[in-house]
């Protein structure tokens, strides 16, 4: 196989069940080489799975899976690689503790009698990073990397490889504005070269901007494969979901006079967080913008007591509380749903009912810490179905779910416990655009209702759309601070430090 | 699967479609139900193969299904089966305990020590209460000076077992002959040993305590994900130490009754004190719990730990070498384990 052909792939009639579900059903797609190919579709649909049938990562039920007219039939990501088909995977799986030039040439080394010829390898790497306009330090551990320079990393792993098909899997979710911008200035590049891309992803603007072919799924099937040309949003949306989904457009308070629920003060915390104070009233949504790295996850970490802080004071209601533990500050009133259910959030081997129920067992049991299961399944259902969880049934494991349904059991376990504040870090992150829409309309209810939320979003669009006030993080302060529906320039701005004066 | 704390005991294969089902997909859940899937091996895997190995030393020997022997199987495993009915908590919340044995052996020697110092009475709040602060030991060392729980607990493990041979010098400290002190270990009611009844009742306790209480559920948040269990408002420390705690007050009751059975403490770890980890983890493991933690119950271990009785009591029985009853049971275990490695590896 070598480097400069162009490799076309070819998926026929797919098939793939999972746990007696249809994830894909006779799916058809053909991916012409040299060309950035899109799968979108809702949470669920499949698009994810499509994508790693093409890498080797899952192995389909039925069907056949073409690369040059070849049929293959992959049983390990490895398998693909050696077909030059690297798989980009939505949660990056690098090597922590090993340096960044270690991850690239991992398995791949230049070697003489079995040993790792390193003069070579860092000259392999310089080329390669010159040749590609990528800036990278060869020996930080990649561990230590933010999100989007782990993906640079794999980027470079997979051309390294050779790899003429790259498969990403929603690259950009954990992106800010400008890195998704670099990420697709790279995809270009790579497109340039020759190299065929399968881009996986439910932001449908990138997918219209980038892509050269998108296939739509609904529920497993195909339900077209058209040139970008002749797409817009509205007929993406409508095509996934059969019918026109409407944005919604919030009404925002503004000038609240409400009695003030949440009140930080003087939140310090070395090297991550700088004498931080925010208010929030009852019924307000105040909006945290920022770039990665800003502060804005350590910020909700630290009110919620997930992290220690070294200084400040925090008081929910009027009562100034001394907050360690999420034991703590649950007690307090507050709920934090974190950044990535997965690692912070679900317990994915547990049903839906243990995972709704677990942060307020005691309501579902008897005095004496025995469960009362029957009433735990009742309330549970009804929460679910008040979510619209699919499927809503307590006994369902959280595994099986999509991703969009998933959060939406996140949500479920906080809103069991009817809390006063309601402390968000990208609630919907990896959630198809229904249940986004479900989301932002869920937590624009509770704010009526009178919770006071604080909602952290790399989406600008995310934060404008609810936020009655935007407060902006700069390097662990925050140094603006907008009204409801500020222009999103402004904002963006704001974070990168220009324009306008700070006022901290 | 079962190993949902919602539906720990009832399961059956086809649960987990249900709500697939109840969606009006109905086609593809009469296709999976009939198809096996590594997650029913892993679930029912023992079940089986424990009823075949029953059945097959059934018809291979006369012996083998008399009351007096099934009792003797049951009789001989008490104490491995209460210390790895108590371990599965540890394991479900994502810990490990390589001490079993040594708390085991040092609770024997402490409660016969005890008997003879300080009155046969003393005895067994002195072996309970030793098993538990032996537990408090390993559980603090895992949470708060956050030692991997493999290694605080193996280091334990030499140091219990090497004050248990400070206590009797290398000896047998032989109890006074008072029916108090033997009666748990040597007498029977109703024609059973009180070693049987107590595993029984242990088993009882522990799996409706991890199926039906707000603890239970509690350890298996903990083992599946302990982040998500501490950003819930758990106190993961608090829960994980509890843990340890139980499974050493368990291998001190089991310590009990092997003085009591014996009518001596002894700190030999060549007897089961030597093998007591190895074989209640195993047995744990061939039940199908994960030894990941967040999966698992106590009543797998149960049959997990008969299954290997019972291969120890067939292949005595059919005079089969010593040697061949570990190789299979090293086999057994290799396969319960890969079992539950495809299936993480599917997840």
């Amino acid at each position: 196989m070598s480097a400069a052909s162009v490799a076309q792939v070819r998926l026929d009639s797919i098939g793939k069940r999972y746990s007696g579900t249809k994830a894909l059903d006779n799916v058809s797609v053909e991916v012409a080489g040299g060309s950035v190919h899109a799968l979108v579709g809702a949470n669920g649909a499949g698009k994810s799975t499509l994508g790693k049938i093409v890498g080797g990562v899952i192995r389909p039920d039925e069907g056949q899976l073409f690369v040059d007219d070849r049929p293959v039939r992959y049983t390990s990501p490895r398998e693909a690689r050696i077909d030059g088909i690297a798989t980009i995977a939505q949660e990056l799986s690098p090597l922590p503790h090993m340096s960044v030039i270690e991850n690239v040439f991992f398995g791949i080394e230049p070697r003489r009698a079995g040993l790792v010829q390193w003069r070579r390898m860092r000259a392999q790497y310089e080329e390669l990073v010159a040749a590609w306009g990528f800036e990278l330090d060869a020996n930080t551990k990649v561990g230590a990397l933010r999100t989007a320079d782990k993906q640079k990393v794999e980027i470079l792993r997979a051309i390294a490889c050779d790899a003429r098909v790259i498969v990403m899997d929603e690259p950009t979710s954990s992106l800010t504005s400008v890195e998704t911008k670099t990420l697709h200035r790279m995809i270009r590049t790579l497109r340039e070269n020759g190299r065929t891309i399968v881009y996986v992803s439910h932001f449908l603007d990138e997918v219209l901007e980038l892509a050269d072919t998108v296939t739509v799924l609904r529920s497993g099937r195909l339900v077209r494969t058209a040139p970008v040309a002749g797409e817009t949003e509205d007929s993406l949306v409508a095509a996934m979901f059969g019918a026109a989904a409407e944005a919604e457009h919030f009404e925002k308070p503004q000038g609240s006079t409400a009695q003030v629920v949440l009140d930080v003060s003087g939140l310090s915390r070395k090297g991550v967080l700088r004498d931080v104070s925010l208010q929030i009233r009852s019924g307000e949504i105040v909006g945290l913008a920022g770039l990665v790295g800003s502060g804005r996850t350590e910020l909700a970490r630290a009110i919620a007591g997930a992290d220690p802080i070294d200084q400040g004071t925090i008081a929910v209601d009027g009562t100034a509380r001394s907050i360690r533990s999420p034991a703590d500050a649950m007690a307090a009133g507050m709920a934090f749903l974190p950044e990535s259910r997965k690692d912070d959030g679900l317990f994915l081997e547990l049903s839906l009912a243990a995972n709704t129920t677990f942060a307020d067992l005691g309501t579902v049991a008897s005095r004496f810490g025995v469960l009362r299961l029957a009433l735990e399944r009742k309330k549970t259902t009804s929460l679910l179905t008040m979510l619209s969880v699919q499927p809503p049934v307590p006994s369902a494991k959280v595994a099986n779910l999509s991703g969009g349904n998933q959060q939406k059991v996140v949500f479920a376990r906080w809103l069991f416990r009817n809390p006063r504040v309601l402390i968000l870090d990208e609630p919907t992150r990896g959630v198809d655009v229904a249940a986004r829409a479900a989301i932002h309309r869920l937590i624009n209810n509770l704010a009526a209702e009178g919770t006071a939320v604080l909602l952290i979003s790399s989406e600008i669009e995310e934060v404008l759309g609810l936020a009655h006030r935007v407060l902006v993080m700069r390097r662990g302060s925050i140094t603006r601070e907008f009204g409801a529906d500020p222009p999103m320039e402004a904002v963006m701005e704001a974070a990168f430090g220009l324009g306008g004066r700070t006022i901290a | 699967m079962t190993a949902q704390p919602s539906d720990p005991v009832a399961g059956n294969p086809v649960a987990a479609e249900d709500p697939v089902s109840a969606n009006g997909l109905a086609a593809p859940r009469v296709r999976s139900a009939r198809r096996i899937r590594a997650e029913h091996i892993r679930d029912y895997g023992v079940v089986v193969f424990a009823g075949a190995l029953f059945i097959y030393f059934t018809v291979a020997t006369s012996v083998f299904l008399t009351s007096q022997n099934l009792l003797n199987i049951l009789f001989q495993n008490a104490t491995i089966g209460i210390a790895a009915c108590a371990v599965t908590f540890t394991i479900i919340a994502g810990n490990f305990d390589l001490s079993l044995g040594s708390i085991f052996v040092l609770s024997e020697v402490l409660a016969a020590w005890a008997a003879v110092h300080m009155g046969v009475w003393w005895a067994f709040p002195v072996a309970i209460v030793s098993g538990m602060v032996m537990g408090l030991i390993n559980g603090l060392l895992v949470t708060k000076l956050r030692v991997n729980a493999f290694l605080a607990t193996l280091a334990t493990a030499l140091s219990f077992g090497g004050i248990a041979v400070g206590v009797t010098h290398g000896g047998l400290l032989i109890t006074p002959s008072s029916s108090v002190f033997t009666f748990i270990g040597q007498h029977r009611a109703g024609g059973i040993q009180y070693p049987v009844i107590i595993f029984a009742a242990v088993a009882i306790v522990l799996q409706l305590v991890l199926a039906y209480t707000v603890f239970g559920r509690h350890l298996y948040g903990v083992g599946d994900n302990r982040n998500a269990a501490r950003l819930s408002g758990l106190k993961v420390d608090r829960t994980v130490i509890i843990t340890f705690v139980i499974t050493g007050a368990a291998c001190g009751l089991s310590g009990l009754i092997d003085a009591s059975t014996t009518g001596s403490g002894t700190s030999d770890t060549s007897g089961l004190g030597g093998s007591l980890a190895l074989l209640a983890i195993a047995g744990v493991a061939l039940g199908g719990s994960s030894i990941f933690g967040g999966v698992g119950s106590v009543w797998r271990t149960v049959l997990g730990v008969l299954m290997l009785g019972m291969i120890t009591n067939g292949f005595d029985l059919l005079a089969v070498q010593d040697y061949w009853q570990n190789i299979v049971r090293g086999i057994l275990i290799i396969i319960a384990v890969a079992i539950g490695l495809v299936i993480e590896r599917r997840t």
